[in-house]
């Protein structure tokens, strides 16, 4: 307690050089919840977004369906099998390969057909519901801008049906909507899954059948295979690990800064305290409690960064938090699941784990200069002769 | 009586016309004889006329039955070495040193235009007969460039042919189609092709210079030149396997 006691009054008696450390340090502590908050905020909406639009409670795949190989598709089709078929649960989608001549240019795409009633993704697949002569499609907005399309624009599309053999038909566009998912999106026009059953002589067929969130269980059936959230989203969670590992190389170089400034201060208190050192030590102080006092001030550092980086960090963070951080533009194209505003996600654990991490590697930095202490000759360092 | 006459005349006019013009599928046979073959040896130039330019592309091909095909790009430079073999319904490309790589084209990917021309892998490599795929119908005569040609609708025999249907203008006298459009399953025209020069080699005529016209699209088409062809080969079975393409 006494420890304690003179080492924040030392503390505070320094003056300037403790705040600018501390400040250095709040700051690095900030920037450290910072990061891993907009992190956590990106994983946990993509993942959202994903599921909710995309994939479902899961996938059951036709058992020749690999999305890596496009050389698959042509046969990775079969009758939905007949525990697949409740509507309320299940939701069917048929993908094949296709052109699309937008003004002319040569574009390939990926035909998707879905039910335009399901209500198991919340694609807006009811616009679908249309009786025009030609192919109604929808699609995502940045397949849009790509092909300059717009709702009521037509595009001649090109596909080969199950034997191999070409058909063409003019597609409208009936609806445009916004995603943050681009996988639903990129290279893709969504299509009633009747008309494309159809169209590819494809009849009760699908790809892939998305299940119902709620739906816990999931069955072996033959010739379809069902993949988890954790297959689904395995590219999404190795994106994320990967962007984890960069913020922590940033944490290393903000806290390293820190961390010198701090051993810095602490060679420098031991150099021009020598006199106090002997003194204490003369006095009844053992070594241990001298190192243990010049410890516990180098550490403290780290608990007036923390209540430091609470009053002025905490409601920037809140702020944020709240009002989100926009994307900026053109970060939606590059492929991977992202919201134009993220909204950071600090948790509890993420706060105190930060918090134990700069205390005690602060703790750590400072003992090191420390261990010079136990070499001192007390009458030399009452002296102040240089050791 | 006159009428009568005249009518006899007709009769006996149009059944010689008919004596004269052989069946449609004499016709298509015909074409085949021409067309088709077993083994071939060829040089050729595509010339493919794109929005930003010309793009001139030279090759030498080695051909057997409709299954075989190795292609090997002779110019550009940027282009030289790179080979195509195809095999029933794959295809590899091989791109030369530094990547020295080869790669798997199968599927939907044989439809894709080869170098942004508007020939797709298998438009390239096709060696098919018509009489085999096709029912056909003469619908009557028409002059292509100063040439008389049969007009012929093709409607596909099979499930599995590419085009459904054609249209076919055949130079009666050559026999080879001078004019050609190809249409989807629903009737829409997809491509276009038109034989502008004809060469006649070992007893046959082929065609010298064509241009192909992806009908969707808006580019210019693709000109495609044989600068030559050898049809009295022995193409060995090694130089249709993947290790031929690496030599």
């Amino acid at each position: 307690m006494l420890a304690i006691k003179l080492a924040y009054r030392n503390l505070i008696g320094a003056g300037l050089r403790t705040w600018l450390n501390v400040l250095v340090l709040s700051f690095s502590f900030l920037i450290i919840i910072w990061n891993r908050g907009i992190i956590n905020g990106w994983d946990r909406q993509a993942r959202n977004d994903t599921k909710n639009q995309e994939i479902g409670g899961g996938q059951y795949w036709h058992e020749n369906y690999d999305p890596y190989d496009p050389f698959t598709l042509a046969d990775a089709h079969g009758i939905i099998h007949e525990k697949l078929q409740e509507k309320t649960n299940y939701a069917p989608v048929l993908i094949t390969q296709a052109t699309i001549y937008p003004g002319g240019r040569v574009q390939s795409i990926l035909l998707k057909g879905i039910e335009p009633d399901q209500k198991i993704l919340t694609i807006p697949t009811e616009s679908l519901k249309s009786d025009i002569e030609e192919i109604p499609v929808m699609l995502g907005s940045r397949m849009a801008e790509n092909n300059k399309l717009k709702i009521g624009d037509f595009v001649t599309v090109r596909w080969r049906d199950a034997n191999g053999t070409f058909d063409a038909a003019d597609a409208q566009v009936v609806h445009i909507f916004k995603t943050d998912v681009p996988t639903i999106d990129n290279g893709q026009m969504w299509v009633p899954l009747q008309r494309l059953q159809k169209m590819m002589q494809m009849d009760g067929e699908a790809t892939l059948v998305v299940v119902n969130q709620e739906i816990t269980s999931a069955p072996d059936l033959p010739h379809w295979v069902f993949k988890d959230h954790d297959i689904l989203l395995k590219d999404f969670a190795e994106l994320i690990k990967m962007k984890y590992v960069g913020g922590y190389i940033m944490w290393f170089i903000l806290l390293l800064l820190a961390w010198i400034a701090i051993f810095d201060t602490q060679v420098l208190s031991i150099f021009r305290r020598q006199k106090e050192i002997g003194t204490d030590i003369a006095l009844g102080m053992t070594r241990g409690q001298v190192i243990r006092l010049f410890t516990v001030e180098g550490a403290m550092h780290g608990i007036l960064a923390a209540i430091l980086a609470a009053i002025y960090g905490g409601p920037l963070l809140y702020l944020q938090a709240v009002k989100g951080m926009s994307m900026p533009e053109g970060t939606d194209d590059m492929g991977i699941a992202i919201a134009e505003t993220i909204y950071p996600y600090y948790s509890v654990g993420l706060v105190v784990v930060t918090a134990l991490i700069v205390l005690i590697t602060t703790t750590i930095v400072s003992f090191l200069p420390t261990r010079r202490i136990s070499k001192m000759n007390p009458t030399d360092a009452i002296r102040g002769k240089i050791q | 009586m006159k009428k009568i006459i005249a009518f006899g005349i007709l009769i006996l006019f149009s059944s010689l016309l008919m004596a004269q013009t052989p069946s449609a599928e004499e016709i298509l046979n015909k074409i085949d004889e021409n067309m088709v073959f077993d083994q071939a040896i060829s040089k050729s130039k595509m010339i493919i006329h794109g929005r930003i330019g010309d793009r001139t592309i030279e090759s030498k091909s080695w051909s057997k039955g409709n299954d075989l095909a190795m292609v090997e790009y002779l110019s550009p430079p940027r282009e030289a070495g790179t080979k195509m073999l195809k095999t029933a319904d794959k295809l590899w490309i091989y791109t030369p040193e530094p990547t020295d790589r080869i790669i798997t084209i199968s599927g939907h990917l044989l439809r894709q235009s080869v170098m942004g021309s508007d020939l797709s892998y298998e438009d390239i490599t096709d060696n098919s007969s018509m009489i085999e795929s096709y029912n056909a119908e003469i619908l009557g005569t028409e002059t292509i460039r100063d040439r008389e040609c049969w007009v012929l609708e093709l409607t596909a025999k099979k499930d599995d042919i590419s085009y459904y249907s054609r249209k076919i203008w055949v130079d009666t006298e050559r026999l080879l189609p001078l004019k050609e459009e190809r249409f989807a399953k629903s009737g829409k025209l997809l491509k276009k092709t038109e034989i502008l020069e004809v060469f006649k080699q070992d007893g046959r005529w082929y065609p010298r210079h064509m241009i192909f016209k992806d009908m969707l699209s808006r580019g210019k088409g693709t000109e495609y030149f044989i600068e030559s062809i050898d049809f009295n080969v022995d193409i060995p079975e090694y130089k249709f396997t993947k290790a031929a393409l690496r030599r």
